[in-house]
């Protein structure tokens, strides 16, 4: 492999690195909110709103169902008007935050469900506030399987991030594409993806190793 | 106890479930009062209502009639804020302990002061005179996954009267234990009860919870209140089929008392207490009147700290002979219920 490839592979580890990271922060910035809006406006749940559940449900199901691909497209004007390119790692940094939004949402909306209604009723019995009870109670209470969560929705945001080279993009995904798939050249394909690979796997297996070890139950 | 002052009074609680256009009545026209200091047992079988009925005291359940006063103020008139103000008097403990288990066993037992906005260096202490109390000082730094079930119940006891309230509920709180720990836990709900004078309200399909420690009893049956008032009352002189059932039985754990050698014969039982149940009544009711019974099973029992004794027996089979047995143990001041087999 020619010296300048190797460079260019190097490049795209820290380029995919950072656009799987940064995007996955401001994913959960968004996404994390989202959720717990559909977990505590649901049915029975402390601030019961059919309205609120249904809108912001149908809005992230509408995000969940467009394919990727399609997104970063949609996006490109909203990107041009955040980062000032439509091309490049910070660009690609757009649609990725938006599209992983709504799986998120969902991640920690499952996380959240699955914290014991019992815990929320001793909550209630002690007169603490609803407010109180999500941030105090159920949040906490659900820390190791948000954790569990995020490195999954982590490795699905690094995928993303291979896709997002398709159209400009930089990192890993966009020189498997460009040097390996246009060019031909099958040491090039094929090592990207191997490094893809590995990126995933020590992605969830910390996820999944931390996840274990604060959980106490 | 009655010149005591009233914890709740509730009046005609009536609470109906409804799924999917079908009626469920959970209870119906329930009144009874609960005095300051008393523990007071509610016991039922499974789905008789008497869970819903502990949640309609700190409104974890909404009532659809009848009236629920806690020291003299109407529960339905309470505010949000005002309710959880009121919440926080009323403590809970739970079947399943509902413990946090992300959190140690001090962080735990702190969670209702901070609820209270109580400054985190009181809490702390009053958390670890409260882990004192229930012999756990010791676990402060534990997970409840690291404790046993009695452990975790009492860590729940412990969280439980950190913000030093005036009542405490049990649902259920010693169904998940085995009945060593039972005991253990019961014993320190009675001093409990006589130490910080709290009252405290007992759920519980097991009669053996309400005769160790319970003052007061009401049987919920089908939602209805089937009978209340004193356990010793109600133990020597059960009224319904239900108050029979519950006091014959016990848990089903006592010797099955329906093995007659006749079918069909007469069976009744007989309940004394502390002052008759020194005499050998028995033997003595053959040597006064030549007339023999067949014991199919006896047992005493502590209820409310009082020794009770109860015997099942089988009655001779001419009628006279019966009626000359019956008059002798009423003669004896013993309380006679019959049995049907």
């Amino acid at each position: 492999m020619d010296a300048y490839l190797k460079a260019a592979i190097i490049q795209g580890i820290f380029e995919t690195l950072q656009m799987t990271f940064v995007s996955s922060f401001f994913a959960y910035v968004l996404g994390l909110p989202v959720g717990i809006i559909l977990y505590v406006t649901a049915k029975g749940h402390l601030f019961e709103n059919k309205a609120v559940n249904l809108f912001v449900g149908t809005i992230v199901n509408l995000l969940r169902s467009l394919p990727f691909l399609i997104l970063l497209v949609v996006m490109v004007p909203v990107t041009r008007f955040i980062v000032g390119s439509s091309i490049g790692t910070w660009a690609s940094i757009v649609p990725l935050s938006v599209g992983a939004v709504p799986i998120i949402a969902r991640m920690v909306e499952s996380s959240l469900n699955e914290v014991p209604s019992g815990i929320i009723e001793a909550a209630t019995s002690m007169g603490a506030s609803p407010l109180f009870i999500v941030f105090r109670f159920i949040l906490p209470e659900a820390v190791p399987s948000l954790i569990f969560g995020a490195a999954i929705n982590i490795a699905t945001i690094l995928g993303f991030s291979a896709m997002a080279g398709a159209i400009g993009g930089g990192g890993l995904g966009a020189i498997a594409l460009q040097y390996g798939y246009y060019r031909f050249d099958k040491v090039v394909l094929w090592t990207t993806v191997a490094i893809l690979v590995v990126m995933v796997m020590v992605i969830q297996e910390s996820g999944s190793i931390l996840s274990k070890k604060i959980r106490k139950t | 106890m009655s010149d005591q002052r009233k914890v709740f009074e509730l009046k005609n609680i009536r609470k109906v479930y409804r799924n999917e256009g079908r009626e469920f009545i959970a209870l119906d026209d329930v009144s009874l009062d609960i005095h300051e200091g008393e523990i007071y047992g509610i016991i039922g079988m499974s789905g008789a209502g008497k869970s819903t009925l502990v949640r309609t005291l700190n409104r974890l359940e909404e009532i659809e009639s009848g009236q629920i006063q806690y020291f003299g103020q109407d529960l339905a008139s309470l505010k949000p804020s005002e309710l959880r103000k009121v919440r926080r008097s009323i403590s809970m403990i739970f079947q399943s302990f509902n413990l946090l288990m992300q959190k140690t066993v001090i962080d735990n037992v702190m969670i209702p002061l901070k609820i209270a906005k109580v400054p985190r260096k009181e809490r702390k202490k009053t958390a670890e005179e409260m882990l004192k109390i229930v012999g756990l000082e010791d676990k402060k730094k534990s997970f409840p996954s690291q404790l046993s079930g009695g452990q975790r119940q009492r860590v729940a006891i412990a969280r439980a009267l950190a913000a030093n309230p005036k009542v405490l509920l049990c649902d259920e709180a010693t169904s998940a234990l085995d009945p060593k720990i039972t005991e253990e836990i019961l014993e320190l709900l009675q001093e409990i009860n006589r130490t910080r004078k709290l009252t405290i309200i007992i759920i519980t399909h097991e009669m053996s919870v309400v005769e160790k420690i319970c003052d007061k009893v009401a049987i919920i049956d089908k939602g209805k209140l089937a009978e209340a008032g004193d356990v010793k009352e109600i133990f020597t002189n059960p009224k319904t089929e239900v108050a029979r059932n519950l006091v014959l039985k016990g848990d089903g754990k006592d010797i099955n008392p329906y093995d007659a050698s006749n079918p069909g014969s007469r069976i009744v039982r007989i309940a004394f207490d502390g002052l008759s149940a020194n005499e050998p009544f028995i033997s003595n009711l053959v040597e006064d009147t030549g007339r023999k019974v067949n014991i199919l099973s006896a047992n005493t029992k502590s209820v409310g700290g009082i020794g009770f004794g109860q015997m099942v027996v089988e009655l001779p089979r001419e009628r006279e002979d019966q009626q000359v047995v019956l008059d002798y143990f009423k003669s004896k001041g013993l309380s006679v219920t019959e049995v049907s087999a």
